[in-house]
């Protein structure tokens, strides 16, 4: 699978309130959800915001609330990836769950501006920087996680058998 | 090599031997939690995915907590999905408005957890558990979905960092102030991926509840979980309280840990976090220029009756500053019963707070005392990121109920002995 996109450029230690704010988790609606992702960091985001877009972000992505709701809404509001130099394990775990690509890799995460175009091969891990003829590589996932994401998220792989095995 | 405590704790629940720091196991699952925010989105994982039982319901617990009692319309349509639920597969342990508590406070005190047990929660405080010596962490909503259904859930085994504490606690310092001093030493990513787990003399010293609290906020150290040993005071907690086997794991002696961290229980102060993360700690002493408006005591950190007790012990004939109002949580309806026993109610009204029904409310910016821009709360509970608990320009220091008091009576932040 490959995406392509614009980036938008966040720092370290995103929490998930953030993200998705706790006065909106009186619903699970994934477009209401989605029309508040990033509201309390950047409330233009949603505007800006075009299918396809990436985020970039620092150390720590994710932390805080367990909420599901927070990957759900990146997703649900278009974006196809988020790159960051690490994530918190819950909202690891969530977005591995619920089918949002994520990549770790130190070096694209500190090399990423905003705005630019960037390209992500989730197959090779390889992450391009069109707009500044760069390229870095992201850390593959371990067998085991990439088996939940290939069954298409845990319910799914599940299903399919005995989870991740 | 040996293992850590938490690791022989996965590696029993995971019929191994041994595991090893990094490992990807399957667990089996003790108790599965879930509350009224996150078991909605689980349930209609659950049933998209077409599962028509449950794995055991004698061990799933449902928690209306958060927007409970109903805040609004919304909020009252996710409770009421999560109810029909739990009457459809007949959940031994449903609590709603008149037996429910603050999930993290409730399951405890319950017996629902006992040492050596494992346990899941779609809220990311489970973690609280640790404190009983058992396994317990957050995870999302669709892990409590495959969890329901199958009792099982995947899990990368921890590396550990040791916390040693050695001392004794000084007059007005709790477990509170223990936990924001090592989030403050080693960051909001200190832990990340990693188990804490407290060890030595120290530990003696601190009661159940300085424990639930420090487990409680490994989460805040980005830890997957922060355990203590099973001792006496476990013991005495339990008892009675879990009817049920259950054992008491050790850490081998030749456990590996990535670091150990040393702590003298007798040199921590009363400490403040500052916002906007909870690794920014400051002395209570040194807070004299922060002026505030409002104060909560109480949420899963901080909302147990010896909370509900120090902060007694503050207002007990004194008043708040005039414009800062006082909002005190007790955690679970034992708790609040037991404050107007004690005279805990007449005292925090004398003093011109509010006592409230149990709920998360506050604490996530949910209802029952919500900051305007520009307010500020000294909080006794576990985040102080933007607008957790109103406005984006709002803010929120977290501090112990001791010092949440005092500082509600001296009307900017201060150490408690300054009264």
């Amino acid at each position: 699978m490959k995406v392509q996109g614009t980036v938008h450029k966040f720092g370290d230690h995103v929490d998930t309130d953030v993200i998705i704010p706790a006065r909106y988790l009186n619903t699970q609606d994934h477009k209401e959800l989605a029309s508040h992702c990033m509201e309390d960091i950047d409330k233009d985001f949603i505007k800006k915001v075009k299918p396809g877009d990436i985020i970039a972000a620092g150390v720590n992505f994710g932390c805080g609330s367990s909420r599901e709701h927070a990957p759900v809404a990146i997703k649900a509001s278009g974006v196809s990836c988020v790159i960051a130099a690490n994530f918190a394990r819950i909202f690891y775990r969530n977005s591995i769950n619920i089918g949002l690509a994520i990549l770790e890799c130190p070096a694209a995460s500190a090399a990423i501006e905003s705005g630019d175009e960037v390209a992500v091969d989730f197959d090779s891990g390889v992450i391009t920087n069109i707009s500044k003829n760069e390229t870095y590589q992201a850390e593959p996932f371990p067998p085991f996680i990439k088996d939940i994401i290939e069954k298409g998220g845990l319910m799914a792989s599940l299903k399919a058998g005995k989870a991740g095995a | 090599m040996g293992m850590t405590m938490t690791q022989k704790i996965l590696a029993k629940h995971a019929g191994l031997e041994s595991v090893r720091a990094g490992q990807l196991i399957q667990v089996k699952l003790d108790l599965v939690l879930g509350n009224d925010i996150t078991t909605p989105v689980a349930i209609n994982e659950f049933e998209a995915a077409g599962f028509n039982s449950v794995f055991d319901k004698s061990k799933i617990a449902l928690v209306m907590d958060h927007f409970v009692p109903n805040k609004d319309i919304k909020a009252a349509t996710q409770c009421k999905q999560c109810r029909t639920f739990a009457r459809r597969f007949d959940i031994d342990n449903y609590f709603d408005v008149g037996d429910m508590g603050i999930e993290h406070a409730l399951l405890p005190e319950k017996g629902l957890v006992g040492p050596g047990e494992t346990v899941i929660g779609a809220d990311s405080h489970t973690c609280t558990y640790g404190a009983l010596g058992a396994f317990s962490t957050g995870g999302g909503s669709t892990d409590m979905a495959a969890a329901m259904a199958s009792g099982e859930l995947w899990f990368k085994v921890p590396s550990a960092i040791k916390v040693n504490l050695t001392g004794k606690l000084r007059p007005y310092v709790s477990g509170k102030d223990v936990i924001l001093t090592l989030i403050g030493m080693i960051g909001v990513d200190g832990a990340r991926y990693q188990s804490l787990e407290f060890t030595g003399p120290g530990v003696a010293e601190l009661s159940i509840y300085d424990r639930l609290t420090i487990s409680n906020m490994a989460i805040e150290a980005g830890g997957k979980n922060g355990i203590f040993p099973v001792d006496d005071i476990t013991r005495a907690y339990v008892e009675g309280r879990v009817n049920r086997p259950w054992t008491a794991f050790e850490a081998d002696p030749d456990a590996e840990y990535e670091r150990t961290v040393e702590i003298d229980l007798s040199q921590v102060d009363c400490t403040v976090a500052y916002p906007h993360l909870p690794e920014n700690a400051h002395p209570a002493k040194e807070g004299k220029e922060i002026a505030i408006d409002q104060i909560v005591i109480g949420s899963c950190t901080n909302g147990q009756l010896a909370d509900m007790e120090a902060a007694a012990a503050i207002l007990k004939g004194k008043h708040l500053a005039k414009g800062v109002r006082g909002i005190i949580i007790p955690a679970t309806m034992s708790v609040y019963r037991e404050c107007m026993r004690r005279g805990y109610t007449d005292i925090f009204m004398d003093a011109g707070c509010i006592v409230s029904t149990p709920t998360c409310g506050p604490c996530l910016g949910g209802y029952m005392g919500i900051l305007a821009a520009g307010e500020r709360c000294v909080s006794t509970t576990n985040r102080n990121f933007v607008g957790r608990m109103g406005h984006v320009d709002s803010e929120v220091y977290l501090a112990s109920p001791a010092v949440a008091a005092a500082s509600g009576i001296a009307g900017h932040i201060c150490h408690p002995e300054s009264l």
